[in-house]
């Protein structure tokens, strides 16, 4: 690789350490509604969101639009300047006195967007595009354009043949192709994938999935990777997130999400996936109506709205995000999950008995 | 299929001007009244255009649409003037995929299927309010007169999923087509909107073509499944023939390369390569190059669409009966 020569892409925590902790993250837009008198607004798109992210795991992050996904990454980048947390990657504040650097972290750091066309220049060819940050940050032109030919070469397309091609020469599939090449340019150490196969078919997306596995393993990369698609979330992910309405309604590792999930809206969600089986069709939607607005959510479980659960406590107390069950990595925000919440569902304090999944909405 | 509604036989469509393409070759489609046909393919297919050219929406100046469309006894590509305009939204209307864009941002919801409804049927200013309310509630929108005076902006994104198929519903049409509805929506709001048009076209005795690429949409309504590429049909079948046991390649490896549950941990089975390039000639089926069971004839000459009982397939070495490539996906998730 020809990657400058620094210190900036070494390991410092060691294994254990997480590669990236976010901590009680929060960013509220003020929204202008009505007359000049009335008090400003505003939309909590994402409201004291803690998580963390283990080397060489993928994070997957899950949840309806607007829930506050593609701005939690935003934030992780540093693309926003948060209103309130904390940022450790590696072990180290971020822009924090004796911290790391913003310049350092954000070329650990990079992203991969869902639309492959805005996000690249019109008039930077491919290799171009790759080759621009590096340069920006003292590679001399011709190590820039090698390193973009062979990075070309590892995401699939052929140098003498793409690179000297511009975005609107090539197809989805290949656009998102390049801007992966581009965010591997800096050897970062975590990739955010935000929605980035949502805008591709079903073929194409299958081959860059397979794209960003491979690449995963070879470079020991660490993903946080935001879309809409539980199967794909499902596919690549070890751990996921559910986000509803700015916060984090569930997190744990893949396997309990999908197969024992505690919260209603977890349920909700999976059980909204079309099964891909003719002879077992919906017959219920799981939940009506549309998300709701996140402007100025009411006090108590923001879920409580759409939840055929919801009583008296689920409106006065908003539930916290508690380890749920025999497992203290799997975390639940949700009254009946609580022992003593005063929930009428809620779990016996001693045991855990685990709840029927929710298999109402299938025949 | 006796009493077909729709009858399309060898329809050619070209795009002329500064890029030419050959967008539909010899394209033959069937539908009976009621039925709903899920219409697969990826993007470059050419599903979208067909169903433009259904409604001949596509400009005469850059286009050439040759072959034959029936719907309900009318040749559609001889329709001129005002009974081609009967025939849109009257008798073929269409749902597109982003409604903020399909609707009028000027005009409230309901001045729309007013307009609508009584430049379709002889009826007074309140007869048609009241039809299009009716509709409006039909369709589940809470709070229906409140929509009415609302513009599209100010609904969310199933509201204005339902009030767009409202307003293709306004004027009694027997047949909807449906371009990737619900690609834009949410998973929960997609089932959603899915289960009405399911409902819908049972109560109003629609046939509907559901264009997608989504193999699981498609499931959720479908009764016929044809799978399109470059332009051309390659498979079509009753929906759990094609989805459990698809015979054509390619329907076998899109079927196999959607992401599901049994995947994790093993790489996809992704199709090699890309769709070709639909501006040049093709020769020989146009799957041939991505085809894993291509031999020396694909290359060479076109399958035609042949039809085996209730299945129709066009490919030289179709898959034996039990497909291999087909996954069993018995709980997927």
């Amino acid at each position: 690789m020809n990657t400058p020569p620094d210190t900036v892409h070494q390991d410092r925590g060691g294994p254990a350490q997480p590669l990236l902790q976010v901590h009680k993250l929060k960013k509220y837009f003020p929204v202008r509604t009505g007359g000049w008198l009335r008090q400003p607004s505003y939309v909590h798109a994402v409201d004291e969101v803690s998580f963390s992210v283990a080397k060489g795991q993928t994070l997957g992050i899950v949840g309806e639009s607007g829930c506050g996904k593609s701005t939690t990454a935003r934030l992780v980048a540093r693309l926003l300047p948060p209103d309130g947390g904390k940022l450790v990657f590696d072990g180290e504040g971020v822009a924090e006195f004796r911290g790391l650097a913003l310049r350092d972290f954000r070329r650990n750091l990079q992203m991969v967007f869902q639309d492959s066309y805005a996000s690249l220049n019109p008039r930077l060819t491919a290799a171009q595009s790759i080759a621009f940050g590096p340069r920006v940050h003292g590679v001399t032109a011709h190590a820039a354009q090698q390193l973009a030919e062979s990075l070309l070469a590892r995401v699939g397309l052929e140098p003498r043949q793409f690179a000297a091609r511009y975005p609107h020469e090539l197809s989805g599939g290949q656009r998102q192709r390049v801007n992966i090449a581009r965010a591997l340019a800096f050897d970062p150490r975590l990739l955010i994938l935000d929605e980035a196969v949502a805008a591709l078919d079903k073929s194409v997306q299958a081959q860059v999935l397979n794209l960003l596995q491979e690449l995963k393993a070879e470079r020991a990369l660490t993903y946080l990777f935001i879309s809409h698609d539980l199967h794909v979330v499902h596919y690549l992910s070890d751990q996921v997130m559910v986000m509803y309405l700015g916060q984090v309604v569930e997190i744990g590792p893949v396997r309990r999400i999908y197969d024992t999930p505690q919260h209603p809206y977890t349920r909700a969600l999976l059980s909204a996936t079309p099964s891909l089986d003719p002879a077992r069709r919906t017959l219920q939607p799981p939940l009506q109506g549309d998300p709701p607005n996140p402007i100025d959510p009411a006090p108590g479980c923001r879920f409580r709205t759409r939840c055929a659960h919801a009583q008296a406590v689920c409106q006065e107390r908003a539930p916290e995000l508690l380890p749920c069950g025999d497992a203290p990595s799997h975390q639940v925000a949700c009254h009946m999950q609580q022992p003593g919440s005063g929930h009428s569902q809620a779990v016996a304090v001693p045991e855990f008995v685990p709840m029927a999944l929710a298999t109402g909405g299938h025949a | 299929m006796t009493e077909a509604l729709l009858q399309v036989r060898a329809l050619n469509l070209h795009f002329s001007g500064a890029r030419t393409a050959h967008v539909l070759r010899d394209f033959s489609l069937d539908l009976a009244a009621g039925e709903v046909l899920g219409l697969l393919g990826e993007s470059g297919s050419g599903k979208s255009a067909m169903l433009r050219a259904l409604l001949r929406l596509h400009a005469p100046q850059n286009t050439r649409l040759s072959g034959h469309i029936h719907v309900a006894g009318q040749d559609v590509l001889a329709l001129q003037g005002a009974a081609l305009r009967q025939y849109r939204g009257g008798v073929v209307s269409l749902v597109f995929q982003e409604a903020a864009s399909a609707l009028d941002p000027v005009y409230t919801i309901g001045q729309q299927m007013v307009q609508a409804i009584r430049a379709h049927h002889a009826v007074g200013q309140a007869e048609a309010t009241r039809q299009a309310l009716d509709l409006l509630d039909r369709v589940r929108i809470p709070q229906a007169r409140r929509r009415f005076d609302a513009y599209v902006h100010e609904l969310s994104g199933g509201m204005r999923q339902r009030a767009m198929i409202a307003l293709a519903l306004a004027c009694k049409p027997r047949l909807l087509l449906a371009d990737e509805p619900t690609t834009a929506l949410d998973a929960t709001v997609q089932i959603q909107i899915l289960l009405l048009l399911r409902e819908l076209q049972q109560e109003f005795g629609l046939a509907v073509i559901f264009v997608t690429h989504d193999i699981a949409a498609a499931v959720e309504v479908a009764d016929r499944v044809a799978v399109m590429y470059a332009g051309r049909l390659v498979e079509q079948g009753a929906l759990a023939e094609v989805v459990q046991r698809p015979r054509h390649p390619y329907s076998a490896q899109l079927l196999a390369s959607t992401v599901h549950a049994a995947h994790k941990g093993a790489p996809l089975p992704a199709i090699p390569g890309a769709p070709p390039d639909l501006s040049l000639p093709l020769s020989g089926c146009a799957f041939a190059p991505r085809c894993a069971h291509a031999s020396a004839r694909c290359h060479s000459e076109q399958p035609p669409f042949a039809w085996h009982g209730a299945h129709a397939l066009a490919c030289w070495n179709p898959l034996a009966e039990p497909a291999a490539a087909a996954p069993a996906r018995a709980g997927a998730l």
